[in-house]
C-alpha cells in the first residue's frame, strides 16, 4: 500500500465473540471520518489504532514507521505510538487542574522529536484560557472536550484520533465545539481520524470518508463523493446529498440572507455569520433538490442552478439523480414516477431547484483550505 | 499517661513501634500485589490471591508456627538471613514481621478494591498521552486510589496493634523485646493483682484503635474532597 508522507495505512482483523472486524483503509492529511452506525466497529478500530487492544492480525503504519505488524511481531506500546486520542467522555484527570491536564501531555512529549507545540497557541486556539485553574469536575461538557483536545495536541501526536467527541453533548454544545475542530483540522497540521455516526458532522468536517458497516469497510473516498451516494450510506440514505465548496459573496442583513458563490452557481442561504470572502462548505441534501426541465418562473425557491444530468441510479422507489452543474455534482432524490414523467436521461439539460431554508446554518462548515 | 508502670509504658511503646514498622514495611509489597491482582491477568493469579488471604483464614497460631519454621534461627530462610545480619526470631523485628503478615490480607484487600475502582479509561488516556506504565501508576492510579490505600494502611496498623496469636507463637512474650500490648494484657490477666494494669492497657488499646479508625476516615474524606473539588 503506498501512502502519502504522513498518511496512515491501517489493516486490522479481530474476532470478538460473534462480531468480526476486518478492515483496511488509508488516510491522507486533514480529517478522515470513520462513519457508520453504532456497532459497526468504529470504536474498535480507534482502540486498536491507539494500541489499547491487540488485533488477531493487522498492520498499522504512519508514513514509513510501522506501529503494528502482527506478521513481523511488531507492536509498539500505546505510550510510544504518538497517537493521541480524544475520547467521547473527555477522560480528563480529575485530580489535576485544566493546566495540569494540559501539562500532562506536554510533559511526556518533551523529548519527542518535532517542533514544540506552545501551550499558549493551543489555549488560544481552543479558547480555554479562562479555565486553566479550574478542575475538570467544574467544567461543562463542551469545555471538557476542548481541554481534552488541547491536551492531546500538546502531546505532539503524529495522528489524532477523535472518538465521537461530540456524541455526549447537546446541540448547542456541538455547535460551540465544531468551529474549534475546524480550526484544529486547518491549523494544527496533524492528521485526524474522526469517528462519527452523524452525517452533518462528517459533511462539515471530513475530507475523506471511510464507511464502516458490520465490521467491514463498505466504502471509502472523498467526502463529497461518498456523502451524495445514497447507495453507499444504506443507514442514512435519506440524508445523502452533495457537498458544495462556496465563498461568501455578500450579506443581506435586511432579508436575513447570505449570498454564496461557487462553481455550481450562486446560492442564497439563511444568514451565516461569516465575513465576505470566507470559504464555506454547504451540504445540499438530495431530498431537498427539485429537478425542472425548463427554467422555472414564478417560483418561491431562490436557488436555481442549471446543469446536465450525469447519472441516474434507481434504488427501490427512489431514484438518485446526479446533476453536473458546471463541473460540480449535485444529487437529487426523486421518485421513479417523476423521472419517467419528465423523461430524465443522462445528458439532458435540467435546472436544480433548492429552497433556501434547506440549508441548515449550523451545519455549514468553514474551511481554510480545500479539504 | 498517669498510672502506667514503666513496664506497661514499654509495652505500649513497643506495640506502636512494631505496628508502625510492620505496616510501613508491607506498604510497597502490599501496593504491588494489590495492583497485580487488580490490573493484571497472569498464570498463578488465583494462587497469589489465595496465598495473600491465607493468614486471614488460618489459625494465627499456625501462621506464627509457619513463620517460626521459616524464619526461626534454624529455619529455612532464618539461617541464611542471620548470616547477613537479619534476625527475626525472638526479636521485636520478628513481631513486626508477624504483624505485617497478619495485616497483609486486610491491606491488600482495601488497596485492591480502590485500585479496581479507578476508571481504566483514565489510565488509557494517560498512556495515549505518552505516559509509560509506571508513570501511569504513579500519576493516575495511585493518587486516585489514595483514600483506599490509606484506609488499607490504617487497617493493617490497627490489626498489628491487636495481633496476638502469631506474634506470641513466633517470637514469644519477652518483656521489652516482644511483649506487645496484647501480650502484656494477657500476661497481666494471668498474674494475681494484674487486673488494674490489664484494664489500663485495655483502655489504651481501645483508644489507639479508635484513633486509627478516625484518622483513616478523616484522611479518606480529605483526599476525597480534594479529588472532587
Amino acid at each position: 500500500m503506498s501512502v502519502a508522507a504522513d498518511g496512515v495505512a491501517v489493516s486490522l482483523a479481530r474476532r470478538l465473540g460473534a462480531f468480526s472486524l476486518d478492515v483496511a483503509f488509508t488516510t491522507g492529511p486533514g480529517l478522515t471520518a470513520l462513519f457508520g452506525r453504532s456497532g459497526s466497529g468504529k470504536t474498535s478500530v480507534i482502540g486498536l489504532m491507539a494500541g489499547l487492544g491487540r488485533p488477531d492480525r493487522g498492520r498499522i503504519a504512519i508514513g514509513d514507521e510501522v506501529l503494528l505488524d502482527t506478521a513481523r511481531g511488531i507492536d509498539v506500546p500505546v505510550h510510544r505510538r504518538r497517537i493521541a486520542t480524544v475520547f467521547q467522555e473527555a477522560r480528563l484527570l480529575p485530580h489535576l487542574t485544566v493546566r495540569g491536564n494540559l501539562g500532562y501531555g506536554r510533559f511526556f512529549a518533551r523529548r519527542r522529536p518535532g517542533p514544540a507545540v506552545s501551550t499558549g497557541t493551543v489555549v488560544e486556539m481552543l479558547g480555554i484560557g479562562h479555565l486553566l485553574e479550574r478542575r475538570p469536575a467544574g467544567l461543562s461538557g463542551g469545555e471538557r472536550q476542548r481541554v481534552a483536545i488541547g491536551r492531546a495536541l500538546l502531546a505532539k501526536p503524529r495522528l489524532l484520533l477523535m472518538d465521537e467527541p461530540l456524541a455526549a453533548l447537546d446541540e448547542a454544545r456541538k455547535a460551540e465545539i465544531l468551529p474549534y475542530i475546524e480550526r484544529l483540522r486547518d491549523e494544527a497540521g496533524v492528521p485526524i481520524v474522526y469517528v462519527s455516526h452523524a452525517v452533518a458532522e462528517v459533511a462539515r468536517l471530513a475530507g475523506t470518508v471511510v464507511v464502516l458497516e458490520e465490521g467491514r469497510v463498505a466504502a471509502a473516498g472523498p467526502a463529497g463523493l461518498i456523502l451524495r451516494r445514497a447507495d453507499l450510506l444504506p443507514a442514512h440514505a435519506g440524508e445523502a446529498g452533495a457537498l458544495l465548496d462556496m465563498v461568501v459573496a455578500a450579506q443581506d442583513p435586511a432579508g436575513g440572507l447570505t449570498h454564496l458563490s461557487g462553481a455550481a452557481g450562486p446560492l442564497v442561504v439563511p444568514h451565516l455569520a461569516r465575513p465576505p470572502g470566507a470559504r464555506v462548505r454547504v451540504r445540499v441534501p438530495a431530498r431537498d433538490v427539485l429537478v425542472a426541465t425548463q427554467a422555472p418562473a414564478g417560483l418561491s425557491a431562490r436557488n436555481v442552478l442549471p446543469g446536465r444530468i450525469a447519472a441516474l441510479d434507481a434504488r427501490g422507489p427512489a431514484v438518485m439523480v446526479e446533476i453536473d452543474c458546471n463541473g460540480v455534482t449535485l444529487a437529487a432524490r426523486l421518485t421513479g414516477a417523476s423521472v419517467l414523467a419528465l423523461g430524465l436521461a443522462p445528458g439532458l439539460p435540467v435546472f436544480a431547484v433548492i429552497k433556501s431554508v434547506a440549508f441548515d446554518p449550523t451545519e455549514v462548515g468553514s474551511r481554510a483550505v480545500e479539504i | 499517661m498517669p498510672g502506667l508502670t514503666p513496664d506497661e509504658w514499654t509495652a505500649v511503646a513497643l506495640s506502636l513501634r512494631v505496628a508502625s514498622v510492620g505496616m510501613l514495611a508491607s506498604l510497597l509489597p502490599g501496593l504491588a500485589v494489590a495492583w497485580l491482582l487488580a490490573r493484571r491477568d497472569f498464570p498463578g493469579r488465583a494462587l497469589l490471591d489465595g496465598l495473600v488471604h491465607l493468614p486471614l483464614i488460618l489459625p494465627p497460631v499456625v501462621t506464627g508456627y509457619l513463620l517460626l519454621l521459616a524464619f526461626g534461627r534454624k529455619g529455612i530462610l532464618g539461617g541464611w538471613l542471620s548470616e547477613i545480619g537479619i534476625v527475626f526470631a525472638f526479636r521485636w523485628t520478628g513481631a513486626a514481621l508477624a504483624c505485617a503478615v497478619m495485616g497483609f490480607p486486610l491491606m491488600v484487600r482495601a488497596m485492591r478494591l480502590s485500585i479496581e475502582a479507578v476508571d481504566r479509561g483514565l489510565e488509557q488516556a494517560a498512556a495515549s498521552l505518552g505516559a509509560p506504565p509506571l508513570a501511569v501508576f504513579l500519576t493516575v492510579t495511585l493518587p486516585l486510589s489514595l483514600p483506599g490505600i490509606l484506609a488499607g494502611a490504617v487497617l493493617a496498623f490497627a490489626k498489628a496493634m491487636g495481633e496476638f496469636g502469631a506474634t506470641i507463637t513466633f517470637v514469644s512474650n519477652i518483656p521489652g523485646e516482644t511483649q506487645t500490648l496484647p501480650s502484656a494484657i494477657y500476661t497481666l490477666t494471668q498474674v494475681p493483682g494484674g487486673e488494674g494494669g490489664a484494664l489500663r492497657l485495655t483502655l489504651i488499646s481501645v483508644g489507639l484503635s479508635m484513633g486509627a479508625l478516625l484518622a483513616s476516615e478523616w484522611l479518606a474524606r480529605r483526599v476525597g474532597r480534594r479529588l472532587a473539588a
